[in-house]
């Protein structure tokens, strides 16, 4: 495990418009500044918000990332949700899903 | 007596980025009628800079280098970090207050040992309130930021003291200065209980927040805050640190969890700042 830079990476990701243009350019340059597992590298380049979320990522660097590849608000949420589903509980951190899977806002229920 | 206003209100990147979701518009319309009414009270006051003590989300500092405070003293910043489509909010530079931060940071270090940055990039937990407190971005901001992201986080009896320090500080300068905290109250922001808020919980802080009952809002602990309010919860210390700097009793002017589509149970309060002599 290294949560560390992998959250790291999103850090900068999510804060800097050159590491942007250079993920979206050239991800395999990107993903070599930083020491990632071959789970975390390709959670990374596939944009997987599930494992992602599973592998303990912050969830607002997590939320910014996926705001920054265009995930809608809703889409965001179910992603986190299927991504426990297949991967089993989140593994680290603070951000774990305590609802069970429940959605909490009518607007959500209702779409 | 210089710090002329102080209050409380929420951030969430909902309450601008979902506005178009939220079903219950007439709930989301008097909390907006709430946040202009504290721009117009914070314009009233004459305030020259507006301190915004807010609870960032890794647009500025990781677990590199985590300050337990931080003051900017920087001339102009950025922001939003993120999307400007999704948080509904262009992005836009806001002029700081580079001379004022940088005596208020010589004052406040007497006391608590804080960072300062010339640089600092906005995220939708100073962005929001400035959408909605100077939307014309031209009142000078001095961002502050408490670590309520990264542990260990601050402790609350630290976030109290550096509200006293502010205040402290803020009445060592001629300039009229209006504090705001903004965080969460109970909330689990950008997961999937996304909407999930325990009012009780929020009620029982704000009666304590208003009452400025100190040993009772420095009791929570970590644990218990992040069971009952969530990972959002250790938010806390912007309003607790608000309240330090005001040292009057707090209005808590709207509140509600009737609005989940905005994952956090919205707020908007304000203390009385004056003091006897």
């Amino acid at each position: 495990m290294s949560l560390y830079q992998l959250q790291k990476s999103l850090y900068v990701l999510n804060r800097e418009t050159a590491a942007q243009e250079r993920y979206r350019a050239d991800v395999e340059s990107f993903l070599a500044d930083f020491d990632l597992t071959d789970e975390e590298a390709d959670a990374l380049r596939d944009g997987d918000i599930g494992l992602l979320y599973v592998l303990g990522v912050n969830g607002q660097i997590l939320m910014h990332f996926a705001a920054f590849l265009g995930i809608e608000w809703f889409d965001y949420l179910d992603l986190m949700r299927k991504g426990i589903e297949k991967h089993g509980p989140v593994r680290d951190g603070v951000y774990t899903m305590t609802g069970g899977g429940q959605s909490f806002a009518e607007e959500e229920k209702q779409r | 007596m210089s710090l002329v206003y102080a209050g409380v209100l929420s951030h969430a990147p909902g309450i601008t980025g979902r506005a178009h979701l939220c079903k219950n518009t007439e709930k989301r319309d008097e909390f907006y009628a709430a946040l202009d009414r504290q721009r117009q009270e914070i314009e009233a006051t004459g305030a020259e800079a507006l301190m915004v003590i807010a609870a960032e989300h890794f647009a500025n500092f990781f677990m590199n280098n985590m300050p337990a405070f931080c003051i900017g003293i920087g001339e102009a910043y950025e922001g939003p970090i993120e999307d400007p489509e999704w948080l509904k909010i262009p992005r836009t530079k806001v002029p700081g207050a580079p001379d004022l931060g940088r005596r208020l940071t010589r004052e406040i270090m007497q006391t608590v040992d804080v960072a300062y940055a010339e640089e600092w990039k906005f995220d939708h937990g100073i962005m929001v309130p400035l959408h909605f407190l100077t939307p014309d971005y031209d009142l000078p901001v001095i961002p502050v930021n408490i670590n309520c992201q990264g542990p260990p986080l601050t402790p609350l009896h630290r976030a109290w003291a550096f509200g006293e320090a502010i205040r402290r500080a803020a009445d060592s300068v001629p300039e009229k200065i209006a504090v705001v905290g903004t965080g969460g109250l109970s909330h689990w922001p950008a997961t999937p209980d996304s909407g999930k808020i325990n009012e009780p919980w929020d009620r029982e802080f704000l009666d304590r927040l208003v009452r400025q009952d100190r040993e009772a809002l420095l009791s929570y602990t970590d644990e218990e805050t992040y069971r009952e309010g969530g990972q959002g919860g250790f938010e806390i210390r912007t309003y607790i640190a608000a309240a330090a700097a005001a040292g009057g009793a707090g209005e808590i002017q709207f509140y509600t969890s009737e609005l989940p589509i905005f994952a956090v149970g919205v707020c908007v309060g304000r203390f009385a700042v004056d003091r006897a002599a």
